[in-house]
């Protein structure tokens, strides 16, 4: 007899999702869906809008990485302003958004991994759920716990410093920022009493990484066998090739490394990219066109930056993606589990970022705004931490929005995450009739390699805990669990 | 010289010159009424009753009352406290203010006032109205969803001919700002500027130059509304 599994709600992940998993008569799982069940409408609220506010307003899609929309959509209004496709701000400007961005990866990397990754591989994927979250990894491990919280103390600070706020802050401004560092903020970064200093950031930075691949070591079932599978892979690199995380072209490339989106200016993303409608989800399937719906489906993220990537411009990170690419000889890595490597390394190279950002004296003076000749359209790309964000606005001839189009980093993940999750269900859900709870929480910890914002997504409120039911072909429901109650 | 009379505030003993409004002689004797529709060198309304006090028993506005001898005024009870509360929380309700968003948060005086009254939740169901942006105006975009209709706008600013550009428009509950279409195109930066910050909301903004004052260093990040009044030091006499 047919069955489906229903996961809702998912846990560790932000937003709220559900998994259903279909098993035909033979007890064979035959199709998966992650479906997203939240709808917010921020593209259709902002319209009307004064477009300065842009910046300020969509950051309220998300908690966690609002910087990401703050810049994404301070630079698609840089274009509107004429102050240049991300290239043209002052100096000043340029650097202090870098900074806040670089804080923004660093906050947001190490809640995830800290806080929502870590527990899986400190106590094992089938471990005691009770203890499996940030309080058990106190218990067992309190100085990677410390770490955790210090490192995203250290990141929220920094954010603060440039934004004016840990959380929703307005420095962003169209054509530029609104504020310089303070000296006394620049001094407490880098000579602050430990640990909130960024030597010591490096430092645990690099310990994370050490961490990881010691981990790694002896645990390679779980990290290079679970749920992998091909994908194309995109992102922005600086036109060098190296790793930008602020800034860059759109490259893409399949799943052997050839590169099949060259190096194109975003603003011409609508060339490339469409998104495609499905009737089961709130979240749009992006794809690139010339592959097709079907084919054109890409990978974003950490692990995505690390595969189109030619090589990263700070010491200390250079010498771990050496590592992460010779380990995959040099090809795209495809496991999803590496996605925790790979952003392990982005935050070593943010710290690294940071301070060599806060030793510049562009960020204590100089000007502040250019603007130039006005647009009616801009479109502003980043590299936020789950991957490559896009923000596309139109403006009518009265200076109010009259179209916004935002592509959230998890929404390019949507079909690679259903995906890991069909993997996961073939490999762990296969002939089963009862789920147990490591089963349930094997597809959270594929969903959560992704480290995925469905709040964002949609551009959605509330909390993401994971549901599984299990149905028969009849729909008739025969099993639930809910990791969260 | 001017008449000095004597009167009291909570019990405490004040002086000012006679005929003063006494929201103007309460500030100089280090007392805060709060009030939204007044502004220093505009003739006073009383319109927005934010800054209602009982004098000798009678409620009275403070903006419009000249102060006398031998006044017994109370502005710190509970009940003109709690009717003050309702009072701004009757401005959230009525209209959409969404502070996360308005680059008037952090010098809006509304926003300050719901602070000091520490207004969580409103008590009344949001209205939740449908209202308008209007940006045909070169130098200005009104957002009516803000406005609270305290006329300082209309009663503040002028050409230099000293003609009034603001003007309410419609009746009743459809009541809004209205921006003189000839008169309005002709406005100066500077008028713009000074609209915007005589409004005591985010209602009228100056076009393309939001956000630009950082986080801690709008009017009322360091000095929330009132404190600048009671925590000025008097002399003695």
């Amino acid at each position: 007899m047919g069955q489906k599994i229903t996961i809702e709600p998912v846990t560790r992940v932000e937003g709220h999702g559900k998994v259903t998993i279909h098993i035909d008569n033979e007890g064979k799982v035959n199709q998966t869906r992650l479906h997203i069940v939240e709808f917010r409408g921020f593209e259709r609220f902002i319209q009307g809008r004064p477009y300065w506010e842009a910046p300020v307003l969509v950051q309220r899609l998300c908690g966690i990485c609002p910087v990401s929309h703050h810049l994404a959509a301070a630079k698609a209004l840089d274009v509107i302003v004429g102050a240049g496709t991300g290239e043209g701000l002052t100096p000043t400007g340029d650097k202090m958004r870098r900074l806040m961005h670089y804080g923004q990866i660093f906050q947001s990397h190490s809640l995830h991994f800290f806080h929502l990754a870590s527990p899986d591989l400190l106590f094992g994927i089938d471990s005691d759920p009770t203890n499996r979250n940030i309080i058990g990894v106190a218990l067992a491990n309190k100085d990677l716990a410390v770490q955790g919280v210090m490192m995203r103390k250290f990141g929220q600070e920094i954010i603060e410093a440039t934004a004016g706020k840990k959380i929703h802050g307005t420095g962003a401004i169209p054509g530029g920022i609104n504020k310089h560092l303070s000296t006394a903020d620049k001094e407490r970064f880098i000579n602050g009493k430990k640990p909130l200093n960024i030597d010591n950031m490096i430092s645990w930075a690099s310990d994370a990484v050490d961490f990881f691949k010691d981990y790694h070591s002896k645990n390679k079932k779980l990290i290079d066998g679970f749920a992998d599978f091909p994908s194309s892979y995109l992102s922005l690199v600086r036109k060098d090739g190296a790793m930008d995380l602020y800034h860059g072209v759109l490259r893409a490339i399949d799943k052997d490394g050839k590169i099949i989106l060259h190096d194109v200016d975003y603003q011409d993303y609508l060339k490339y990219i469409d998104e495609e409608v499905r009737n089961w989800s709130y979240m749009k399937f992006p794809y690139l066109k010339e592959f097709g719906r079907q084919n054109g489906w890409y990978t974003v993220g950490p692990l995505a930056r690390l595969n189109t990537a030619e090589f990263i411009d700070t010491p200390l990170a250079q010498k771990e993606f050496e590592q992460f690419k010779s380990y995959n000889n040099g090809k795209p890595s495809h496991k999803p589990m590496h996605a925790h490597w790979a952003r392990l390394i982005e935050i070593l190279h943010s710290a690294e970022k940071m301070k060599e950002l806060l030793n510049d004296n562009d960020l204590l003076e100089g000007e502040l705004v250019i603007k130039g000749k006005k647009r009616h359209e801009g479109v502003g790309l980043i590299e936020a931490p789950r991957g490559t964000l896009f923000h596309h606005y139109k403006i009518n001839e009265h200076d109010q929005i009259e179209m916004c189009n935002l592509i959230v980093s998890t929404t390019n993940n949507n079909q690679p995450m259903n995906e890991a999750v069909y993997q996961v269900a073939v490999r762990e859900m296969n002939n089963k009739k009862e789920i147990t709870e490591a089963m349930m929480n094997a597809v959270e910890v594929a969903i959560r390699a992704y480290d995925p914002c469905l709040s964002c997504a949609t551009h959605a409120l509330g909390q993401m805990p994971l549901e599984i039911s299990l149905f028969d072909s009849k729909n008739k429901l025969i099993d639930k669990r809910c990791s969260f109650q | 010289m001017n008449q000095i009379i004597r009167f009291t505030i909570d019990g405490t003993e004040c002086m000012a010159a006679k005929g003063q409004y006494l929201v103007d002689a309460a500030r100089e004797n280090g007392i805060f009424i709060p009030t939204l529709c007044n502004y220093p060198g505009i003739k006073p309304k009383g319109s927005c009753r934010v800054c209602t006090v009982k004098v000798n028993g009678r409620l009275m506005t403070a903006c419009t009352t000249p102060v006398a001898e031998s006044m017994v005024i109370e502005n710190l009870c509970p009940e003109i406290e709690n009717l003050r509360k309702q009072i701004i929380e009757l401005f959230f309700v009525e209209g959409n203010h969404f502070c996360p968003a308005c680059e008037k948060s952090g010098q809006c005086e509304l926003q300050a006032l719901a602070y000091r009254y520490k207004i969580m939740a409103p008590r009344y169901p949001f209205a939740f109205p449908q209202r308008e942006v209007d940006a045909s105006n070169p130098k200005l975009i009104k957002d009516q969803n803000r406005c609270i209709l305290c006329k300082r706008c209309i009663r503040g600013i002028h050409d230099e001919k000293g003609r009034t550009i603001f003007a309410y428009k419609r009746r009743s509950n459809r009541v809004e700002i209205g921006i003189d279409p000839k008169l309005g195109k002709e406005l100066s930066d500077e008028t713009a500027q000074k609209a915007m910050d005589i409004c005591p909301v985010g209602a009228l903004l100056v076009r393309e130059k939001g956000f630009d004052i950082p986080i801690g260093e709008r009017k009322y990040d360091k000095t929330p509304i009132g404190h600048d009044i009671e925590h000025h030091k008097i002399p003695t006499p």
